[in-house]
């Protein structure tokens, strides 16, 4: 029994959802092998090869790799399927774009999201964003598995030594070509793996006001996040989105400025170690699972917080 | 070109389900049912495409129990032209979903599929990736944004950490993310007339397929509570809290 990890990089460095990829297959109890699909990512194999509990590092690199590219991600997954017994993605954006294409390839379901692994064929997953926790079976020869990141605790980026081999890249599938990135800059952490989250909701009242959680994240060395409600009234970008439709987070400290809590944001922040809610509102359903509530207008509190820290 | 929009019956989003005391599953018995977000933006895309004449007829989908044809009312409502429900007691995975989607793509021929990048009650996101597969077509998941022209499909996506833009050849799957539209309300003429557009209905059987899950829930429990905690007075009560008790900052 032997586990396949598709690392998630962009060429140059290994994504941090892969060492907790890692940390889920290793319960799976057999080897576990890492595949570094991409183009140029030399350094990227040669991270995966030191992440602790690794086995072995397969890299395909080729030009129709560089982008992630779901089809021709696939197609490379494919070709190596048939010595694993569970092939397994982080639950990134390009982990749930390309498992479940290889899971139909090989005729088999796919479990999404899996927060914990009960034993090799039995796992639990969030239904309903996250109101129902459900335990399911596979009969599949292979399971296809996406893993939710925050609720495995990542194995040490260093100190193993695998070997890397070289896998040779499939025809590029000629059907979807790249054609632009627009990454966010930022200097601060990724929101899916940061260790504080600040996030704000629709009472922050306007994308200008939403920039006065920029000194607070900053002392705090925080990511930014934001409600649906918020993003949706376009006071904040999209990626930033927390919440069952957005990202799932559990840093240490989580900061709910102005949000009112509603179940979709909850499922995306609920596992956080610390939670602090500030809101007017003292009815607001947040303070239902904050750990420290300060009810108040956020206009007074946060420029005070940012300042006392 | 047709377009193809499966459209999927789930527990409205505003309801709190709760998890039936055998843990067998939530109780959707007496709650109020809708057709999954993701879903109607997909529906309302596939209108926007026709008003702008790049589809001449939507074609919705849904498969599920009878009740399902409410679901496919409500697409037909916002603009589909026609539904075919496919129609089964059996419990459905993405899986079986993607191999009847197939089988009614190779008997409509459409140039496009647009779907929900997700539903919200098993929140699997699989079902429109799954098909790309079986139709060994190209995909888009969580567009943004979709053009068409000149046989390619040019779709922006939502990633980690921003946009990415892909182009297609046609035939493509594509999912939505939410900031794809914003649906239109349904009116009521509409409504009226949504009634009298055809609706067909076939079983899995007549479509040569194999709906059977393959998983097996085991159990459905509900999750860890998180008690709430305190109310502090102050930010500075606050700070302390944090650097004394949480230790978190």
């Amino acid at each position: 029994m032997t586990s396949l990890v598709i690392a998630e990089h962009d060429n140059q460095e290994l994504k941090g959802a892969t060492l907790n990829a890692v940390a889920a297959a290793r319960q799976l109890g057999g080897d576990v092998h890492v595949l570094v699909l991409g183009s140029g990512a030399e350094a990227v194999a040669q991270a995966a090869a030191q992440a602790e509990g690794v086995a072995k590092v397969l890299h395909a690199d080729a030009p129709q790799l560089a982008d992630q590219l779901a089809e021709n991600a696939a197609a490379e997954v494919l070709a190596l399927a048939k010595d694993y017994s569970h092939i397994v993605f982080p639950a990134t954006a390009s982990g749930k774009n390309i498992a479940p294409r290889v899971a139909a390839l090989l005729d088999v379901a796919q479990v999404s999201d899996i927060i914990s692994v009960e034993s090799p064929d039995t796992f639990q997953r969030p239904i309903y964003a996250g109101n129902a926790i459900a335990t399911v079976q596979s009969a599949d020869a292979v399971k296809v598995l996406t893993v939710r990141t925050t609720a495995f605790d990542p194995v040490a980026a260093s100190g193993g030594s695998a070997a890397v081999e070289a896998v040779q890249a499939q025809a590029d599938s000629g059907k979807s070509s790249f054609v632009g990135r627009e990454v966010a800059k930022s200097d601060r952490p990724e929101l899916a793996g940061a260790r504080v989250v600040v996030s704000g909701g629709r009472g922050m009242g306007s994308a200008e006001n939403f920039k006065l959680l920029d000194p607070l994240a900053d002392k705090l060395g925080a990511a930014l996040g934001a409600s649906r409600a918020a993003v949706d009234a376009g006071y904040a970008p999209n990626d930033w989105q927390v919440g069952q439709t957005g990202k799932i987070v559990a840093p240490q400290l989580y900061v709910a400025v102005g949000i009112s809590g509603a179940i979709q944001h909850l499922a995306g922040m609920k596992d956080s170690k610390v939670i602090v809610a500030i809101n007017k509102d003292e009815e607001a359903p947040i303070f239902g699972v904050a750990d420290y509530g300060l009810v108040g207008d956020l206009f007074q509190v946060v420029p005070e917080l940012t300042k006392s820290l | 070109m047709k377009v193809l929009v499966p459209v999927k019956r789930v527990v409205d989003y505003n309801v709190k389900v709760r998890v039936k005391s055998d843990q067998t599953g939530v109780d959707i018995a007496n709650v109020k049912m809708s057709m999954n977000p993701f879903d109607e933006i997909a529906v309302e895309e596939a209108v926007r495409l026709k008003e702008k004449g790049v589809v001449s007829e939507i074609i919705a989908m849904s498969a599920g129990v009878a009740q399902c044809q409410e679901t496919l009312r409500t697409a037909m409502a916002i603009g589909a032209d026609r539904g075919i429900l496919v129609e089964t007691g059996t419990e459905l995975q993405p899986l079986a979903v993607a191999k009847l989607l197939k089988a009614l793509v190779d008997k409509e021929q459409p140039q496009l599929v647009i779907l929900g990048k997700q539903a919200i009650d098993d929140d699997a996101n699989q079902t429109g990736q799954m098909l790309a597969a079986l139709l060994g077509w190209p995909q888009a998941t969580f567009a943004s944004k979709l053009e068409i022209a000149d046989g390619k499909a040019t779709v922006t996506r939502e990633v980690d950490g921003g946009l990415e833009t892909v182009a297609l050849t046609l035939p493509a799957v594509v999912t939505t993310d939410l900031r794809l539209n914003e649906p239109r309300y349904v009116t009521l003429p509409n409504i009226m007339k949504a009634k009298k557009k055809p609706l067909d209905n076939v079983k899995p059987e007549e479509l040569g397929v194999d709906v059977e899950p393959r998983l097996k829930t085991l159990k459905v429990a509900e999750p860890p509570g998180r008690k709430a905690g305190i109310k502090v007075a102050d930010v500075a009560a606050l700070v302390d809290k944090l650097k004394n008790e949480a230790k978190v900052i």
